[in-house]
């Protein structure tokens, strides 16, 4: 799992059928330090997370999928849950 | 999944039967702001896309699960079509 932050969303009408329905975010992982880590990504939403949200990102399909109950979906990542604190005694 | 732009598409004639019928389309990944980033790459198509448009791609195994119950062996596969992308934050 990567941290990323949720910096937007995206909407498609014609699109593979289990995604009807889900919730589809641009999300931006991120370095420990905060900044863009890489460029962002699509993830499907699992938590209801919305813009500006600290999230949990899973880049793997077989989580990805379970988290949204889809399973054989072509789902790749999806945003697992909403970070409330980081703690990183040492910093970054 | 990312984000791309159809910029073409390949024909193969001899490939692998689980292919044949599926076509085979390059696609460029996008940055945030909708320009080119990065290289492009060769996907395949499970929602009638075409030259031009927006869409997204999934990656890795489960790329193939648009096919079930048929095993197609692809790694990248284009499973929307973007309307409207808002970048919000």
């Amino acid at each position: 799992m990567l941290i990323a932050r949720v910096i937007g969303n995206v909407v498609a009408t014609q699109k593979a059928p289990s995604h009807e329905g889900q919730k589809l975010l641009v999300v931006q992982p991120l370095q420990l330090d905060g900044s863009d880590r890489g460029e962002p990504v699509l993830a499907v939403d699992a938590v209801d997370a919305g813009a500006g949200d600290r999230v949990l990102l899973s880049m793997d399909g077989f989580s990805a999928m379970t988290a949204v109950d889809r399973p054989h979906s072509p789902i790749d990542m999806a945003v697992i849950g909403v970070i409330d604190t980081v703690d990183l005694p040492d910093g970054p | 999944m990312q984000i791309g732009r159809v910029i073409g598409n390949v024909v193969c004639t001899i490939k692998t039967p689980s292919l044949s019928g599926r076509t085979l389309l390059l696609v460029q990944p996008l940055d945030r702001r909708g320009r080119d980033k990065g290289r492009p790459l060769v996907a395949l198509d499970s929602v009638g896309a075409g030259a031009g448009e927006t869409i997204y791609w999934c990656r890795g195994r489960e790329a193939g699960f648009p096919f079930l119950p048929a095993e197609v062996p692809t790694e990248a596969t284009i499973v929307g079509i973007v309307d409207t992308i808002s970048i919000s934050a």
